[in-house]
């Protein structure tokens, strides 16, 4: 019988998100194939469980660092062991969100203006002046985050030259690189990318309107605070434009099998990007299986696609 | 057009489930509960310094001989052996009582429930110390009290504050249905009210004829000399006290108990049928048993002597690592210290710094209702080891010193971010 192996959890301040979504992947996965589907921990014990078990392919779901910093996926590399998903080179891409703006803004997408500075440029040329001049390079509101991990956490919105310094905080409270993003008023869409041997298709655009008006750690993981349009209410035009940009951002960060996309598109009608996840959440409340169900696709389904392909690129 | 919420009766909750939301905290509790992290967050008492050889032959003992009766329903009072052997527990305590006093409840969370439950209506005022066990609030949170924190000093719940609240009510026509206190080894502020402190406290309740709702779980846990003589044992009328088997035997088995006035306790009686039907006769029959059969002060002992040690490993680290501006309760039982950061620390802020450096603790903000407690946190010293508890400390030291740092370069510590949401670990987390 073929074997499995989800790895979900670590000790990134995700690890719940990530346990939930590595709890649905494997049980969608056992339904799906039948096969023996073991779920792991990121732990001291996981490399004698990888040799002991040997899977057949491995299922990374892991959030924020270690996971989507593609350090884990290079040890499955080393390992020789197939696993679904980015390589930790291109994961490593996605993970740095100004580094993947930059790629994207090479290749034409439009993206929110951003500055990443870490903490010791703060403490060394002093906060109040270099926040100052940021604020007028950007122009208010600006959008405070740190430059790596997802959920929303340590991200706020700064509107007034007041609320700047402690979003500055809550942001280096995750990360040791915060950035300031230009603040892009819209509609926010989530594009779902698969990849198969048929090839990239962008499954149907979710369009998240969160009811306090802020897609947060809150907004994220309660269901029912959150209202979700799959299709999202685009034009026939607009709707193959962000496939595009989608689809092209999974190709430019060089990623593997699936990743989502997110965009907000501004009241002309442009779509900005904000970034691509390597490994998407697949949660209860998540926006990739919202996706794939939209498209009459399931988890199980896709998720057994994938491992086959992932096994046939070791193999081959 | 509308879309989907992915809950088909987000429309049909009841008003009081609005708090009921994830929370970025509790998200960062769930890394808490791995290994490489010194956990000072979770309130679990450590049963593994039970006998559990004795508490093997105890639970066989019973059901060989009591099985039938064990793995029955059984009555929605408790126990009647249990209540008489409660008796001698509380004595230790010098509450006296008669066992029809004694409602036996699923840990005395159930208690707190069903007590709020017969005393309050939606808006009713509860007065509670500032800090407050979080249990406490969420229970009168989810009967819409209106929670009023009342201050406390070295001493604990200040009189003079208590009697400025009455007052204060009292000139807006209102009178608060409740007094919450936690008098002895107090959950979180670690702060245990002087005999004295006790007596002032109830002739204020007494006089302003409120109820005092006297919360014990600590009050066997004291590192120094006899328990404290508890409210209850100067007053049978005015005082509802609640004690709890958590603490001192096994929180696993979820028995706790109310001592009532008789009119009171009939109403109890009654809300704890409609609630569960009965407390579970296996966890009250097991206890019942160790009680009669085991020795059950020297466990206790055990355990004070365990935690005395943990405590002064806390206290000891605290005092030799912790940046200047930082302060902290001393406390003389119980699981907890409620530390004060420097000024412009924000501990909800400052934790997922400290959960990427390996350490927990449980933000302040969780004991109030209000807003208040940003400041500080809780430290629990119940169930890392002294090995453990000082590397906690150690690395807690270095995320302080990183937010002051951080704080002094932008002048600031971060704004309250998630406020909504609940906001403390779970009960299983160590």
């Amino acid at each position: 019988m073929s074997s499995y192996l989800v790895l979900a959890g670590g000790l990134s301040p995700e690890r719940d998100v990530s346990l939930r979504s590595g709890r649905r992947v494997a049980e969608a996965l056992r339904t799906a194939t039948g096969a023996e589907v073991i779920e792991a921990d990121v732990d001291a014990s996981l490399i004698e469980i990888l040799h002991r078990h040997r899977p057949d392919c491995v299922i990374p779901v892991l959030h924020g660092a270690a996971g989507e910093d593609g350090a884990l996926r290079d040890v499955l590399t080393s390992l020789n062991l197939p696993f679904v998903g980015a390589t930790g080179a291109a994961a490593r891409l996605a993970f740095d969100k100004p580094v993947a703006k930059t790629l994207l803004a090479k290749a034409g997408i439009a993206s929110p203006a951003v500055l990443a500075l870490p903490h010791a440029t703060f403490r060394e040329l002093g906060a109040s002046g270099l926040l100052t001049g940021i604020r007028e390079y950007l122009g208010l509101p600006i959008m405070v985050k740190p430059t790596s991990g997802g959920s929303a956490l340590g991200a706020s919105i700064v509107r007034s030259a007041e609320d700047f310094p402690s979003a500055m905080v809550g942001a280096f409270a995750y990360s040791e690189v915060a950035m300031m993003e230009q603040y892009i008023k819209g509609i926010e869409v989530a594009i779902s990318v698969l990849e198969t041997a048929d090839g990239i298709i962008a499954l149907p655009a979710v369009e998240i309107v969160p009811e306090s008006g802020i897609y947060d750690y809150n907004s994220r993981y309660t269901a029912g605070t959150t209202e979700f349009f799959v299709p999202a209410r685009l034009t026939p035009e607009l709707t193959a434009e962000c496939a595009r940009i989608a689809i092209l951002a999974h190709q430019e960060l060089g990623l593997r099998d699936w990743s989502r996309t997110d965009l907000i598109i501004d009241e002309t009608g442009t779509p900005w990007f904000l970034e691509t996840n390597a490994a998407p959440g697949m949660t209860e409340t998540s926006l990739y299986p919202q996706a794939l169900h939209a498209a009459g696709l399931s988890l199980g389904d896709i998720t057994a696609t994938l491992v086959e392909r992932a096994i046939t690129r070791v193999t081959l | 057009m509308s879309g989907s919420r992915l809950d088909p009766w987000v429309d049909s909750y009841a008003q009081r489930t609005a708090g009921m939301q994830a929370s970025e905290i509790r998200a960062l509790f769930a890394v808490a509960s791995r290994p490489e992290v010194v956990s000072l967050a979770g309130g679990m008492p450590f049963v593994q310094a039970l006998n559990m050889e004795m508490m093997a032959a105890t639970v066989s003992k019973l059901l060989m001989e009591r099985g039938a009766i064990a793995l029955q329903y059984g009555s929605g009072q408790g126990d009647v052996v249990l209540r008489e052997q409660i008796l001698d527990v509380m004595a230790e305590v010098k509450v006296i009582a008669h066992p029809d006093d004694i409602i036996v409840t699923t840990g005395s969370q159930m208690a707190l429930d069903l007590v709020t439950r017969v005393f309050c209506d939606p808006g009713d005022v509860v007065l509670v110390e500032a800090p407050s066990y979080v249990g406490a609030l969420g229970v009168f949170r989810a009967y819409e009290c209106d929670v009023i924190h009342v201050a406390m000093d070295e001493e604990g719940l200040n009189p003079d504050a208590l009697a400025d609240a009455i007052a204060k009510l009292g000139a807006e026509g209102r009178k608060a249905k409740m007094i919450y206190t936690i008098p002895s080894f107090h959950n979180p502020a670690g702060i245990t009210q002087s005999q004295e402190r006790r007596t002032r406290i109830l002739q204020i309740a007494k006089s302003a004829g409120i109820l005092l709702l006297e919360d014990d779980p600590y009050g066997l846990l004291g590192f120094e000399g006899e328990p404290p003589a508890a409210i209850r044992s100067q007053d049978e009328e005015g005082v509802i006290y609640l004690g709890s088997f958590s603490k001192t035997i096994a929180s696993g088995l979820r028995v706790g108990w109310a001592v009532a006035p008789h009119g009171v306790r009939e109403k109890l009686v009654l809300a704890a049928e409609s609630a569960v039907l009965c407390p579970s006769n296996y966890s009250q029959l097991t206890i019942s048993e160790y009680l009669a059969t085991q020795p059950w002060r020297e466990q206790i002992k055990t355990y004070r002597e365990l935690y005395r040690e943990r405590r002064d490993a806390l206290l000891d680290s605290l005092d030799q690592l912790m940046p200047a501006g930082t302060t902290w309760t001393k406390p003389a039982g119980g699981f907890y210290s409620w530390v004060t950061l420097p000024h412009g620390l924000d501990a909800t802020a400052m934790l997922p710094r400290a959960v990427q450096q390996l350490v927990a603790y449980v933000p302040g903000t969780g004991f109030y209702v209000d807003g208040q407690g940003r400041q500080n946190m809780r430290l629990s010293y119940c169930y890392p080891d002294p090995e453990r508890i000082r590397e906690g400390v150690r690395r807690l030291a270095g995320v302080i010193e990183g937010e002051l740092e951080i704080a002094a370069t932008f002048g600031t510590s971060s704004a309250l971010r998630n406020s909504s949401g609940t906001n403390v670990p779970a009960p299983d987390l160590a």
